[in-house]
């Protein structure tokens, strides 16, 4: 098991006022999963991303990730286990602006202490995993929606993560670009990348090997068709 | 950490007005530091110079009683103040880096020196031993010097210099002429000139009166027939001469130690003393460096308002990058690394303006200089100090800017748009 969540609660609090936004979520994944956890807009869904990406930490409850009790860890600890086992897609890319493609992908290994000459391979590699092997020296604003969300992938995978976590990968996309993004994510899962991938979109979850619903808070599995 | 210093200058080039205008501070405070410095340094040389002259490295030991010098012609002749002997002088000779010396006795008169009706007013009468030209380093302009015939026979016979004898004869040639000292009929048998001609460079009333003294003129005799003028021998005055102007201060203080091992006054303050221009140079410029230094805290002032925009500016850009803070503690970066990021940003940003605050300066001083007459005298010490101290404004003005941005809770980061 990768990633081991149980009984976790998370309320915000609006001027003293207790806002309960994950009521009771359990969910484990296993390694080589692709689930999607669907649910509409305002459900808790980006509260559960932040918490399974050690972003964010649950009012209660308890997380395993990678074998390490996540609670337990200083933020010093977080960030190295983000660096080292997560990698993040964001519906809206956040790409650097001035940075090239091959820069942006970079980025996570300058994080790791790599050497320049081997950063620059891996992060090329990752680029021609993603298809972008033509777009190494791009610039953001020279690329599409869709390669821009790619050249993020490539981001996320660069360091070989135990997961891929992806909020809304489409959702700043056109219905071409969305279908490219999700079989890029088809073909990484078949490679053996584990992947969670959030969405409001049933036909973006049905793309995924497992769908887990979450509604006003709550995680409802298996009894899925009955609502969409 | 150069990754940080290449994201720094491109952050710095994508905002190239912004970021100017943020250096401006650092720039006019570090630019006024260096002008001032210059300046300081160029007037102090120029106040050494004026005082040393150039290159003489002769040092004048007379008698002092506490603080001023003795004054024969006022106090009369002190008692238990020995005449200098030949042995002496002798062992002076002997001090380290001392290359000649001479004795002599010096009394500043008001009307005593006379060619028919002309008088030389506030002109110095001089009594010379045979090496004193030389020890000074007087050469004959006209005439002869003095001879040994001339000490020993107790002759009447005197040497002018330029200024007395510009003031006794106003154009005329004064060999062989004769003047009186004291009624007493001299025969001027030779005129000396300095051998190197340093005129001080005078830029204010203060500097005419400081360095102006010694062009009232002189008037030399030999010191054998000093008692037919003021009737007794008198306690003398020592000038030496030393290797270079390095030796100076010490040479004075042992000459003067070794007259004073002769003394046996019953005033304690009476005491030989080296007049020491390099010390009198010394202080003249600690006291217009004191002055200076008030410039220096205004432009420090400055400095301050410089890192406080600095500041503000980094604020700013914690804000606009907010989304990119979030993303790289997103993905892995550790606080400090954000941290180092702004820290670096804020202190190239300074450095550079160091930089440039360090060329405007050196502009500025020559600007001074050209106006005022002043040498220029840049400070490397000064230059590099300056930005090296900018770059620690950054840091200092930097801190907590840097420390907002490493601290963002990358999911309200995220959020932000
Ligand atoms: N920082 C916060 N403070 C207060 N309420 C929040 C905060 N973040 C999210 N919420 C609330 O939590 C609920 C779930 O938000 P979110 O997880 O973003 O939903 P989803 O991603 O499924 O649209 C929403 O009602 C939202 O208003
Ligand atoms: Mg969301």
């Amino acid at each position: 098991m990768i990633l081991n969540l149980q009984n976790i609660f998370k309320d915000y609090y609006q001027e003293k006022l207790v806002v309960p936004v994950l009521k009771d979520v359990s969910l484990s994944v296993e390694e080589g999963e692709y689930v999607a956890i669907m649910g509409p807009s305002g459900s808790g869904k980006t509260t559960l991303m932040n918490i399974i990406g050690c972003l964010d930490l649950p009012t209660s409850g308890s997380y395993e990730l990678a074998g390490q009790d996540v609670l337990k860890l200083k933020d010093k600890e977080l960030s190295d286990l983000r660096l080292s086992s997560i990698g993040f897609v964001f519906q809206s890319f956040h790409l650097m602006p001035r940075e090239t493609a091959l820069e942006n992908v970079s980025l996570p290994l300058s994080y790791t202490g790599a050497k320049k000459a081997e950063r620059k391979v891996r992060a090329t590699k990752a680029l021609e995993r993603v298809g972008l092997g033509d777009r190494v020296n791009f610039r953001p604003t020279q690329l599409s929606g869709g390669q821009k969300q790619r050249v993020a992938i490539a981001r996320a995978m660069v360091n070989n993560p135990k997961i891929l976590l992806a909020d809304e990968p489409t959702g700043a996309l056109d219905q071409k670009s969305g279908e490219q993004i999700m079989e890029l994510f088809s073909k990484l899962n078949e490679e053996g990348v584990t992947i969670v991938m959030i969405t409001h979109d049933a036909k973006v979850a049905a793309r995924a090997k497992r769908v887990v619903r979450i509604i006003d808070g709550e995680i409802h599995e298996g009894e899925g068709d009955a609502i969409s | 950490m150069f990754e940080n210093v290449r994201l720094s200058f491109q952050g710095i080039w994508s905002h190239k007005m912004r970021s100017f205008l943020t250096m401006l501070g650092i720039i006019i405070g570090i630019a006024a530091i260096i002008a001032i410095v210059s300046t300081i340094r160029g007037t102090n040389e120029q106040i050494k110079q004026n005082l040393v002259g150039a290159g003489e490295n002769t040092v004048e030991i007379a008698l002092y009683q506490g603080e001023w010098q003795y004054e024969m012609s006022y106090q009369g002749i002190p008692a238990g103040v020995p005449l200098i002997t030949e042995d002496v002088l002798d062992s002076i000779r002997e001090i380290d880096h001392v290359e000649n010396v001479a004795r002599y006795m010096i009394r500043q008169d008001y009307n005593v020196v006379y060619h028919l009706n002309t008088g030389l007013s506030g002109g110095y009468v001089t009594g010379v031993d045979a090496n004193y030209f030389d020890t000074c380093n007087y050469i004959m302009k006209e005439g002869r010097g003095f001879t040994e015939a001339d000490f020993k026979a107790f002759r009447k016979v005197a040497i002018l210099d330029e200024d007395s004898e510009e003031a006794l004869f106003q154009g005329e040639s004064a060999v062989g002429k004769t003047i009186e000292i004291k009624q007493e009929p001299y025969i001027v048998i030779g005129v000396v000139t300095k051998a190197k001609q340093f005129e001080p460079t005078i830029n204010s009333i203060e500097d005419y009166y400081m360095y102006a003294q010694t062009s009232a003129g002189s008037v030399y005799v030999p010191d054998s027939t000093w008692p037919i003028i003021y009737q007794y021998d008198e306690p003398q005055n020592v000038v030496i001469r030393v290797e270079n102007t390095d030796y100076m201060t010490a040479a004075g203080k042992a000459c003067a130690d070794l007259l004073n091992a002769n003394l046996s006054v019953s005033d304690d303050t009476i005491q030989y003393k080296a007049k020491d221009l390099l010390e009198q140079a010394q202080q003249i410029q600690e006291l217009s460096a004191s002055t200076n230094m008030m410039l220096i805290w205004i432009a420090g002032i400055s400095l301050i308002v410089g890192g406080i925009g600095v500041m503000n500016i980094m604020l700013v850009s914690v804000t606009e990058r907010t989304q990119e803070i979030g993303l790289k503690k997103a993905i892995g970066a550790r606080k400090t690394k954000i941290l180092a990021q702004f820290l670096t940003e804020a202190a190239v940003l300074t450095c550079l303006g160091g930089l440039l605050g360090v060329l405007a300066g050196v502009v500025l001083a020559y600007v001074i200089s050209y106006l005022s007459g002043t040498p220029v005298a840049i400070s490397v010490g000064a230059a590099v100090g300056a930005v090296i101290f900018s770059m620690v404004i950054g840091i200092v003005f930097g801190v907590f800017p840097s420390y907002k941005a490493a601290n963002l809770n990358p999911i309200d980061a995220l959020r932000h748009e």
